[in-house]
């Protein structure tokens, strides 16, 4: 079975980041510049994709996003 | 008391002159913006003073005293020449919110090149229409954003420099790259500036338009005389302030005050480079006790997003003015502001063509919630007629922002487009392209864009450029943009698509389109939202109809439908 930790970071790493960057579970992704609030769309529209969820907008914030570990922690709370 | 005292009196007695005999210049002289921002100030006894405080993501702060950007943009200017740069070569900076962004623009402009930024989230197609239709000869850069212009390199036989200024010496360079760090350099302390005057050209911001290219606004040395004074007046700067503007350099904001209205003016500001958080703005505005702030709509509703509480957990009491600049101010932030700050947003009104605050509210004058204020003193605003460009007499009317031209810091011209400069002037107005009335006071009151340009979150985006690159996916046949309301950034970019044939609509080629066109242009332009539609409205000629499916979205009437193509 696919680690959610791992899928999200790949992703993150693939889409959001140009140079040899390492991202870990605890990198801030939103705070630490990586991935800007208008590219949080598509991480979101991502996740919604990946896991069959739908998340609020106002549970989609830069604090939710901010790292891998925060992402899956929301992620879950959506997962039936 | 407010450097602007009485607004009456102010547009009684305005000259530009004022603004000349306070920065000690007089008309004929040389002028340089670098040495204004830098060596003035430490002539005037404040080399100790802190210029630039600076914040990274990782919470690592550099500091800097007037001296110390005096001798660096010295040292920025001299690396330059000495890779051959010379006076209007266009040195392109292509950087985050770091210290060498800020340096690195006084320095290029030391040496009497153009300096021309670029929004560092800026894809390689967007990316390499600026550099093309500029030519530009330099690009300064850190090692993240090498691989974007690695991947045009092959098409710009003009590019002569990729000045990396965070290079790992473990790596190897490419072609035509050069490691420059800023603190190993040895510090040039006297440099011989290139003698620049009131039209010699400074800087080079792309904007864009409904249709066409990005288009480079060229402006020049003199429009110091207008963003020193603005920032004074308007920005109310004072010695002893701490200034934050939050806005990036890649955009006018972020160059006009962000460094030549708050350098010049001697204060000290902050940098703050690091994604928007509400908890990490406002320990920034309580650590570095930030007095006066300049931020734009977007951050204001994103704070009014993240609640009231969280404001409470700070000592935000050092605010002493704040100002907003980027869209129309809705008068809900105003009065939020005013709650949880003790005091108002001020809304200010310009573009990257006026290059400074043309429409503004002032310090002390009465604001009216949701009003862009009025003329800054010695600029002549009004609203004329869509048709005949003729004023209204009346107030209250709906009509087109117009400017008289003639203020120091108006674009002198775009870059290779002499045909699209002299549209925008119609009946001896400046025409910004955007529509207001005027209301009993004298206060402006913004309606919209009077063209299909695209505002979200401040900034421009081309609705011409979003569908070029839309059909450069292989799986889009046709496409159409508008925008569609956005809480936060007040509009967003929606794109309607029709497929070729064999490619079906799904989640999956909807996000797979909205990141080929994130990484070809920007995260702005990024479509937030794509519909897949069977076909798009069209004239009988076959031109897009975007005013019919932007009704839409915006739930306006659809209006003249009579040259609709039948289906």
């Amino acid at each position: 079975m696919e680690n959610m930790h791992d899928v999200v970071r790949e992703y993150v790493v693939n889409e959001y980041v140009e140079d040899d960057t390492e991202v870990t579970n605890d990198t801030p992704l939103i705070s630490g510049g990586i991935v800007d609030s208008f590219s949080m769309v598509s991480l979101k529209r991502f996740l919604e994709n990946k896991y069959n969820i739908s998340i609020p907008d106002d549970k989609a914030t830069p604090e939710a996003f901010d790292s891998v570990n925060k992402i899956c922690t929301l992620v879950k709370e959506y997962i039936g | 008391m407010s450097h602007i005292g009485s607004y009456d009196e102010r547009v009684k007695n305005f000259d530009w002159k004022i603004s000349e005999d306070e920065l000690g210049y007089k008309e004929g002289d040389p002028i340089n913006i670098g040495w204004y921002c830098t060596d003035r100030i430490c002539e005037m006894g404040k080399a100790d003073k802190l210029a630039l405080i600076w914040e990274g993501s990782a919470g690592i702060e550099k500091r800097y005293t007037y001296d110390d950007i005096r001798k660096a943009t010295n040292t920025i200017g001299h690396f330059l020449r000495s890779l051959g740069i010379r006076n209007e070569d266009r040195v392109c900076l292509f950087m985050d919110k770091i210290p060498e962004l800020y340096l690195g623009f006084l320095g290029i402009l030391k040496i009497g090149a153009i300096a021309q930024p670029l929004f560092s989230a800026f894809g390689d197609e967007s990316l390499f229409i600026r550099l093309e239709n500029a030519q530009t000869k330099a690009i300064i850069t850190q090692k993240k954003h090498v691989p974007k212009v690695r991947k045009i390199l092959d098409k710009m036989p003009w590019l002569e420099h990729i000045i990396v200024v965070d290079q790992d010496p473990a790596k190897p360079l490419m072609e035509r790259e050069v490691a420059f760090d800023l603190e190993k350099a040895p510090k040039i302390d006297q440099f011989d500036l290139f003698t620049t005057y009131k039209e010699s050209p400074s800087v080079l911001h792309y904007t864009s338009g409904t249709t066409g290219q990005p288009k480079g606004v060229k402006h020049v040395h003199g429009s110091l005389i207008s963003q020193y004074l603005t920032a004074k007046w308007v920005l109310d700067l004072h010695d002893e302030d701490i200034y934050w503007c939050t806005a990036d350099p890649g955009w006018v904001t972020g160059t006009s005050y962000g460094i030549i209205g708050a350098f010049s003016n001697g204060v000290t500001q902050c940098v703050l480079d690091a994604g928007f958080s509400a908890d990490n703005w406002y320990r920034f505005i309580e650590k570095h006790k930030v007095t006066v702030w300049y931020s734009a709509p977007t951050a204001i509703r994103s704070l009014m997003k993240a609640g009231d509480e969280v404001v409470k957990k700070y000592d935000l009491s050092s605010l002493r003015h704040l100002a907003s600049v980027g869209e129309p101010l809705n008068s809900e932030a105003v009065i939020w502001s005013e709650k949880v700050f003790g005091k108002p947003f001020l809304d200010t009104y310009w573009q990257t063509e006026t290059g400074c605050i043309v429409i503004t509210n002032y310090p002390g004058m009465k604001i009216k919630p949701g009003s862009m204020g009025k003329g800054f003193p010695g600029i002549f605003a009004t609203v004329v007629d869509t048709e005949t460009h003729q004023p209204f007499t009346e107030s209250g009317k709906i009509g087109l922002i117009a400017i008289k031209p003639g203020w120091p810091s108006m674009m002198r011209n775009y870059w290779n487009n002499e045909e699209t400069y002299k549209k925008k002037f119609v009946n001896g107005w400046y025409i910004p392209g955007d529509r207001s009335s005027i209301d009993n006071e004298g206060y402006f009151w913004f309606v919209g864009r009077d063209d299909d340009v695209i505002n979200t979150g401040g900034h421009l985006v081309s609705p011409f450029e979003v569908e070029s690159a839309l059909l450069e996916h292989e799986a889009v046949a046709e496409s159409a943009v508008v925008s569609k309301p956005d809480f936060v950034n007040m509009e967003v970019v929606k794109a309607f698509v029709t497929l070729k044939p064999g490619f079906i609509a799904s989640k999956e080629l909807d996000l797979q389109i909205m990141n080929f066109v994130r990484k070809k242009l920007s995260p702005l332009a990024m479509p937030q939202e794509i519909e897949f539609v069977d076909s798009l409205p069209k004239t009988r000629s076959g031109k897009i109809m975007r005013r019919i499916l932007h009704a839409k979205e915006w739930g306006e009437e659809i209006g003249d439908t009579s040259t609709l193509e039948d289906d």
